[in-house]
């Protein structure tokens, strides 16, 4: 049975007439055009597919649209504001942390939700937030240069 | 139990003539790489593109110009030949327009490896123009001159070359017109920031200016002096990736997120084991759905639905019968891929290209103190690139145009040209940048099941394979058998070499120690699973199996394994390299790793380029977990052209070896891959990064190559080496700690 479940995706509020089973990352990329999260294994264990839901990097391939009704979900798309990259995306970009960079939105988000609440994660701290995440190409030296660089600069932009 | 054929079973007989089709995907891996196949013979003037660009100048870099107007050898029958007069290859072209603005095209793929930027930077450097001037076609048919695909590492050796002929001459071009319109000897003029200037009248002619009043098209034969790499400015720096901004912010489109209007979702569906032909189907109850296209061509069943949840749930209600055919499971492979080697083909074939012989091995066994024998043992494994096979496929008044993620749009294009009875120009594939590949995405099933569902649809399709798919209907980096014995002096002369490589390939197959008795030999074989291509191919089995045995060596004559190594080394790069990574990770006997640690290490070359890798290791007793601490890479390709993309691919090259290395394995039975999911099949996570670094030797002397594969090529001797250094363990077995190690 279908429902209207409301969704509140980077700041806009939208209506979605959906089966309240359905995950998450579908009806992002084929409903509402925000195709940034990626599919990449369906079992939520590549994290391709990362948003943030309520503060929390999930999987949104596994997670059922009843329990993302009514709350804040931040997709890659809702990061950059007024054509000025997201901290953290400059610096996957300075730190050259991408290679073929599909899992590069699901790595920005996990990054985003860790430093939301660890303004200074120690490596240890980053490698446990960011272990259910895969690079296949292999640039998680870079993805941690990365987080740190974002992390020293957003305390720059704080004072 | 039966011999399968590696290959799907469940397409339609026209579906299956591609696939049976001159280049079958059942042959040895290398051929996927190695072989040149038939170049098309464009007629430059017929190609719209040249129109669709507009005004400017365009350059054709054609390829047997001057051949043409020599007489023909071999009269006119010649391969490609076909009876034209002048056969041309057109192999890149450059359009400049009234702005001065740049478009290169190229039939090479994004992939990761980040070639768009360094075909960019090619570019740039001989028009003496600012990279972000330029826009790169790549990999769209309609579009782009021929090309065989990506793979082999050839772009960087054969396509970065051309492009920079085509740029040279341009602005040779340029040269001239603008000598032509400033009324100035030629000699007098530079070219700089896209401009003509004349420095003594203080008169310049920017690019799009010249373009403007030129306008014409010409066609070179690209015998042009290229910048050498002493003097480049834009080549050899480290430009940062031209697109990165497009993926960190997601609005990048690869081809799984391609959406057209009206498009569907399609489904296939899927034998219950891997080698199984549909015995029945029972359609009705999918065909019931609302707005449901149900597909039953041959062994093809497909479904597409306008959403894809309606798709799932259509082919949930198909029913179907199969007759399953059993071959052998993992346990018994080994010893089943030495049994069906075709010892009949050995010598001649494709096999025969890898075989060696020189010298008497019964006469190097014979000077030998120590003689070792080992037989090393490789598994198949997935290349699991993050984004799956994906498709967008839709008809246009019988055009047949695809969005799909592949290596070799060409190849593509000719199967579905062939699957579908069309002519090539009816069918235009279109390679957004792509979620990677690794050698796995060489073949089109995922383009040409879409295009079957959109053709039956008359309404765009949209194919992603799930996960599962991938894992279970791509195809395998081949397992193989590896024998191998030699001797060795006291001194550390290595007197024998005999080599026996069963089912993995051939690449790198010959030792560049210098041994005087020697025998190598590639023995194809008929292994359970379908084999294709995958990152440096069997380059890194033959190295697996040859470095972990010189190690053995140098433990056996009581020498350290760089000094053995360098004993018996004589080509200077591969010395060079390995003496780079030692040097920088303080390899010597001031070293010494503490208890429960070990290090080793390894090098090797392959497709032109040279690495050597060290690595520490470290072994929780407790556990058995194995820990990769520390790995260094010394790697040489010739002339850098982007350091820092350079490092990330050796960096990342490590990093997906060390999966090869430690525990990534297809587990399989009789009919089926047990662990055809990321939960049951493990990849490198964050947790196995080891502090990776990596040292480049840069050679300007020498003409860049690629280097995606070859880094990857060293780090599994090497982290074996360290695990024997550490424990006196021996593992034989990629991967060596699946379960972690035992001691």
């Amino acid at each position: 049975m279908s429902a209207e479940i409301e969704l509140r995706v980077n700041g806009v509020k939208h209506k979605v007439e959906a089966q309240p089973d359905r995950m998450l990352l579908g009806v992002l990329r084929d409903e509402l055009g925000l195709t940034g999260s990626k599919y990449g294994c369906g079992e939520g264990q590549c994290g391709a597919c990362t948003v943030v839901l309520d503060g929390r990097a999930v999987r949104s391939c596994r997670m059922a649209l009843a329990d993302c009704a009514d709350k804040p979900i931040t997709t890659i798309e809702g990061l950059e504001h007024d054509g000025k990259l997201h901290p953290l995306q400059q610096a996957f970009l300075d730190a050259g942390a991408l290679q073929c960079g599909y899992c590069t939105p699901g790595m920005i988000m996990s990054s985003y939700a860790l430093l939301a609440k660890r303004h200074f994660p120690t490596r240890q701290e980053m490698i446990q937030a960011m272990e259910g995440n895969v690079c296949r190409c292999g640039t998680y030296q870079r993805i941690l240069a990365a987080i740190s660089q974002a992390a020293n600069a957003q305390k720059a932009g704080a004072t | 139990m039966t011999r399968i054929a590696k290959r799907p079973q469940h397409l339609s007989d026209d579906c299956e003539s591609d696939l049976n089709s001159g280049e079958s995907l059942l042959s040895e891996p290398e051929r996927y790489e190695l072989r040149e196949e038939p170049r098309y013979r464009f007629e430059v003037d017929r190609r719209d593109f040249l129109k669709t660009l507009g005004g400017g100048i365009v350059v054709c870099l054609v390829a047997g110009v001057a051949k043409a107007q020599r007489p023909a050898r071999r009269g006119g029958g010649g391969r490609g030949g076909r009876g034209r007069s002048t056969p041309q290859e057109l192999q890149a072209w450059l359009h400049i327009n009234e702005s001065g603005e740049v478009t290169a095209c190229t039939g090479k793929v994004e992939i990761g490896q980040n070639i768009r930027t360094s075909l960019t930077q090619a570019v740039a450097e001989e028009l003496r123009l600012p990279p972000a001037r330029i826009r790169l076609i790549m990999a769209d048919t309609d579009l782009v001159p021929y090309d065989f695909g990506t793979a082999g590492s050839m772009t960087t050796r054969m396509m970065s070359p051309q492009l920079r002929k085509a740029a040279a001459t341009l602005r040779d071009l340029l040269l001239d017109l603008g000598a032509k319109e400033l009324s100035v000897d030629r000699g007098t003029l530079a070219v700089s920031d896209g401009k003509v200037s004349h420095a003594a009248t203080n008169r310049a002619l920017s690019f799009g200016e010249l373009a403007k009043k030129a306008q014409l098209t010409k066609k070179v034969s690209g015998d042009v002096a290229l910048t050498p790499p002493a003097e480049w400015k834009t080549a050899g720096t480290s430009l940062p990736k031209v697109d990165g901004a497009a993926i960190v912010t997601g609005r990048h489109e690869y081809a799984s997120d391609v959406r057209r209007p009206g498009m569907l979702f399609g489904k296939v569906l899927r034998p219950e084991s891997l080698h199984a032909k549909l015995v029945s189907v029972d359609l009705e109850k999918a065909k019931a759905l609302p707005g449901v296209t149900v597909v039953h061509d041959g062994d093809f069943v497909g479904v597409a639905a306008p959403t894809l949840h309606t798709a799932e749930q259509a082919l949930a209600a198909v029913t179907a019968k199969w007759k399953t055919e059993t071959t052998v499971s993992d346990a018994q492979l080994f010893e089943d891929l030495k049994k069906s080697d075709d010892r009949d083909n050995g010598g001649a074939g494709f096999g025969g290209r890898s075989n060696y012989s020189r010298g008497k091995i019964a006469d190097g066994m014979k000077a030998a103190d120590h003689k070792l024998q080992a037989t090393y043992t490789i598994s198949y494994i997935a290349h699991v690139p993050l984004e799956p096979r994906a498709t967008v496929a839709e008809w246009n008044d019988g055009k047949l145009t695809v969005w799909t993620g592949t290596q070799m749009p060409f190849r593509v294009r000719n199967q579905l040209a062939q699957a579908f009875g069309l002519a090539d120009e009816k069918v235009r594939v279109i390679v957004p940048d792509m979620g990677s590949g690794y050698g796995g995405k060489h073949t089109g099933e995922a383009a040409v099941e879409a295009a079957r569902l959109a053709k039956a649809a008359g309404k765009p399709v949209k194919l992603n394979w799930t996960r599962q798919e991938e894992f279970t209907w791509g195809y395998f980096r081949p397992a193989g058998l590896i024998e191998v014995s030699a001797g060795v002096r006291k001194d550390g002369t290595i007197t024998a070499w005999e080599f026996h490589n069963y089912n993995s390939g051939g690449s790198a197959i010959r030792p560049l120690y210098e041994i005087p008795h020697q025998r190598v030999a590639f023995h194809p074989s008929d292994g359970p699973l379908r084999p294709g291509s995958y990152r440096a191919l069997a380059a890194t089995a033959n190295h697996f199996a040859r470095e972990s045995h010189l190690d053995d060596l140098a433990h056996a004559a009581g020498i350290d394994p760089l000094a053995l190594r360098l004993k018996n080394l004589t080509d200077e790069r591969l010395r060079a390299v390995l003496e780079a990574a030692a040097k920088k990770f303080g390899w010597g006997p001031q070293n010494k790793p503490s208890p429960g640690r070990g290090f080793g290490l390894a090098c090797g070359s392959e497709k032109g380029s040279y690495v050597a890798t060290c690595a520490e290791v470290s072994i929780d007793s407790r556990t058995g977990k194995v820990h990769v601490v520390r790995a260094v890479t010394a790697f040489e390709c010739g002339a850098i052209i982007n350091p820092d993309h350079l490092t990330n691919q050796c960096e990342g090259a490590v990093m997906m070896g060390l999966g090869g290395a430690l525990f990534e394995a297809i587990r399989f039975d009789e009919d089926k891959i047990r662990n055809p999911k990321l939960s049951l099949y493990r990849v490198p996570r964050f947790a196995d990064l080891p502090v990776l670094e990596t040292v480049l030797v840069d050679r300007k002397d020498l003409p860049s190559v690629g280097a995606g594969e070859t880094p990857i090529v060293a780090i599994a001797p090497a982290v074996g080496n360290a695990i024997f250094h550490a424990t006196g363990k021996r593992l034989t077995s990629m991967p060596m700690v699946p379960r972690g190690l035992k001691i």
